[in-house]
Formats: structure tokens, sequence, C-alpha cells
């Protein structure tokens, strides 16, 4: 494919002398996501439970985070700089707010998924209600938590080169530099290296899942 | 004045409102530009989902593609365009186009798996042509699935084409892209307001569609299809990037 510009895609000799700022990016990318995906979880999971508990609740909280999904990302980083500035806590907010209906649901959905019969053999059994969602309950639900958490880094991972915008960004300001200066090579690493990582990350996250939860062929 | 009392007088501005960086001229381009994106990749991606779905075959690879087009940012996909094909609408368009195909593909490949196969038994029991069967059994089965696809993927392009101010055309993004490099916040709350009214009101618009076109006899199902299908692990709305 020809380029407009008439640059090669990659100019490696670009590669070999920015190695240092390309790694910077990188690690970025991954600590940005990576606090986006933590401040998520521990969010997630008592919204989720309480959700689940009560059933009244579940319809307003479903229909909460829904609407925040629906606000473009680009849309909310700005809704956010006036007050937060261009800082990686505006980034975070952000981030966090996207991985709040995935994870969240994705609770709700799992701990549904648990067979009454289960349910109704621990109520036999004695368990009380702690102990039936921590022993039982938790870790049947585990594998469609964990998919939640896997879509939510994926989606995360790409978010974050929309952080660029505001200054942030990771992966995404070698792609914003590229763009800016019309100059091919940063914007089709940083490209790679954003797909690599998501890849990479949903591949990793599935073996761990596949190890915490032995029991389960999902 | 308050930031939002600022925010409100640039709304009663009657300069914000019109000529090519007017408000209105801007949500026009916005719209139109996601209808057309949408109406492309419908018709590109819902043959090849209903096909793949209906003989049975390549669902695999229809859900990895998927997948990968999940993992590549808009704003790259965006970026790469402009690359290719120069500044302007153009790469705006065929991004568009790229991203909103996939979620289009898979749930119309997963609506039609999802069908009992014994209705399209009884179809073709009955002595129904292929094409009947296709369109007359398995398709307004399919109905809400595929339908949430092309809502999922229209929503994501009402989201994407703002990121196309980046790259040189109009829109609604304009007024946040410029906004940022002139540190003029006031316009960038403005934009951002205006955006997320329209990604509102997008996924409001094709929510009645998806819900008109549903069969009826289908719309009590509609929930638990909705929960086995995300215990599956397809394809969810995804948020707009």
């Amino acid at each position: 494919m020809l380029l407009v510009s008439g640059e090669p895609w990659i100019r490696w000799n670009w590669v070999g002398s920015h190695l240092g700022r390309i790694w910077d990016a990188l690690l970025q990318h991954i600590v940005l996501t990576a606090i986006a995906i933590g401040v998520g979880i521990l969010i997630a999971i008592p919204i989720g439970l309480l959700a689940w508990r009560y059933r009244r609740t579940r319809g307003a909280v479903l229909a909460s985070t829904g609407a925040l999904y629906t606000i473009p990302s680009l849309a909310l980083f700005a809704l956010l700089v006036p007050f937060t500035g261009l800082t990686t806590l505006t980034s975070e907010i952000g981030l966090v707010t996207y991985t709040l209906l995935i994870l969240v649901r994705n609770i709700i959905v799992g701990l549904d998924g648990v067979p009454d019969e289960v349910r109704d053999a621990a109520v036999g059994m004695g368990y009380r209600p702690f102990r039936r969602l921590m022993a039982l309950e938790l870790p049947l639900a585990l594998p469609v938590i964990m998919a939640g958490v896997r879509i939510a880094t994926v989606t995360t991972i790409g978010l974050v080169t929309i952080t660029a915008l505001i200054g942030q960004g990771g992966l995404g300001s070698l792609i914003l530099s590229g763009l800016i200066a019309g100059f091919p090579t940063p914007l089709v690493i940083g490209a790679f290296l954003s797909v690599l990582l998501a890849v990479v990350a949903d591949v990793s996250l599935n073996l761990f899942q596949r190890l915490i939860t032995p029991w389960s062929r999902a | 004045m308050s930031f939002l009392q600022e925010v409100g007088q640039w709304f009663l501005n009657p300069v914000h409102w019109q000529g090519t960086g007017g408000i209105l001229n801007r949500l026009q381009e916005h719209v139109l530009m996601s209808i057309a994106a949408t109406v492309t990749a419908t018709l590109i991606g819902l043959p090849i989902g209903l096909a793949l779905g209906h003989w049975g075959k390549g669902g695999g690879l229809a859900i990895n593609v998927a997948n990968v087009g999940r993992a590549i940012p808009s704003f790259a996909i965006l970026v790469i365009a402009v690359q290719v094909v120069g500044i302007g609408a153009t790469p705006a368009f065929l991004a568009l186009v790229a991203l909103a195909i996939p979620p289009i593909v898979t749930n119309s490949f997963v609506g039609m798996r999802d069908i009992d196969p014994e209705l399209r038994d009884a179809a073709r029991g009955l002595g129904m042509r292929e094409n009947a069967v296709l369109l007359k059994v398995e398709l307004p089965n399919a109905m809400p699935v595929v339908m949430a696809g092309i809502r999922t993927s229209g929503v994501q392009v009402v989201a994407t084409a703002t990121l196309a101010a980046l790259v040189g055309w109009g829109g609604l993004g304009r007024y946040i892209v410029d906004g940022l490099a002139n540190r003029d916040f006031v316009q960038v709350f403005a934009g951002a307001i205006l955006v997320a009214v329209l990604s509102g009101l997008a996924e409001i618009g094709l929510a009645a569609l998806q819900k008109v076109l549903t069969p009826a006899g289908l719309r009590l199902r509609d929930q638990p299809l909705k929960s086995a299908a995300i215990r599956k692990g397809a394809p969810q709305a995804e948020p707009a990037s």
C-alpha cells in the first residue's frame, strides 16, 4: 500500500534510536491499564454484590453504568478536564468508569448463573450467606467474572491510546506524535504494540483463569 | 462567573450556532457520517454473518476477527487510514466502516447459531427452500441479536466520529479537539456535552429500532437471550471510543 506522505511504513533506524522512548510509552500504557483494572475491580465487586443481593437496586445500577458507557471516551475525558486538568487522575477516572459496566454486569450474571440446586444443597448443609458466597458462589461465578476482566482489560488498552489527547496516552502518545509530524513510523509502532499488548494480556488472563479455576472447562 | 455559567453562555451565543463551524452544521456532518458508515457496514457485515451462520461454517474465524478488531484501538485505525488515503472525510468514513463491521458480523453469526435447530428442521420439513428458511425463519428469530450488533456498531460509530476531528474532518469532535489545542476548556466542555447527548440519542434510537424490528413472539425472550450471550463470551456492547 502506498502512503500519501511517500514515507515508508517504518524507518527502522528511527526505531533503533528511540527504543528508550518506545519502552517508556509501553510501560506507561501498562501502568495506566493496570491501575484502571485494579481500581475498577475494587469498585465493581461491592457494587456487583449489592446489585445482585438486592434485586431492586439492580436496574438502577445497570442503567447508570450503562449510561456512562454510552458517553464517548473523548467526550468523557473532555468533561473531566475542566475539573481535574490534563492529569493522570482525569485519565484514570475515565478509564475506571468504562471498566465498571463490564465488570459489574459480569459479576451479576456470573452469580446468577450459580445453579439453584448447588445453592440449595449449601443451604441444606448449613452454610450461612457469607460463607456460601465465599466458598461457593464466587468461585462458581469466577469464569464469567474473569471473562469480564479480560474484556475490560482489552478495551482499556485501546482506550488508553485516546488519553494521549489529554497529555497521557502511553503508546497513544507515539501515535499522536506520528500523526502531528506526518511521520508514520511512531504511529505504526504505537498501534502495533498496543494491539500486541491487548493480545498478550488477553491470552495471559485466559491462562490465569484456567489456573485458578481448574474445575471449569469453559 | 462560574465555569458552568460560562458553558451556558457559550451555548446561548448565536455565533456558535451559525456557519460551517456552527453547532447545526457540525451536528449534521456528524449524523450524516454516522448513518452512512453504519449503513455501509451493515450492508457488508450482515450478509457475511448471516451466510456464515446459515451454513454454520467459519464461526471461529468470525469471532476471532471481531476479537482482534476489539483490540485495535479505533484511534490507531483512524490514523492509519489517514496515512493511506490522506486527510479529510474519506479516511474517517473508511475507518468508521471498518470499526462497525466486526460486531455486526459476530452478532449476526451468533444470532443465527443460537436458533433452535428444531425450528430449522421444521421449516425444511415443511418444504421451505433454503432462501425461505433463511429469510422467514432464521432471520426473524435471530433479529434481536442481529440488531444488538447493529446497535453496538452504530453507537460506536457516533463515538468514534468524534475522534475523526483529529484527522481533519468536521463533526462535533472539532469542538473538543480544537478546544484542547487552544486550552479553551469552555468549548471542550460544551463539545463534550453535545457529543454525549448525541450518543445517548443514538443509543435510545437504535434500542427503539431493535424493539420495533423484533418479532412480537420473541420480545418476551429478550432478557434470557442477552444473559446467555454474555455467558458464552459473545460480543457485548463496547465502550465507545
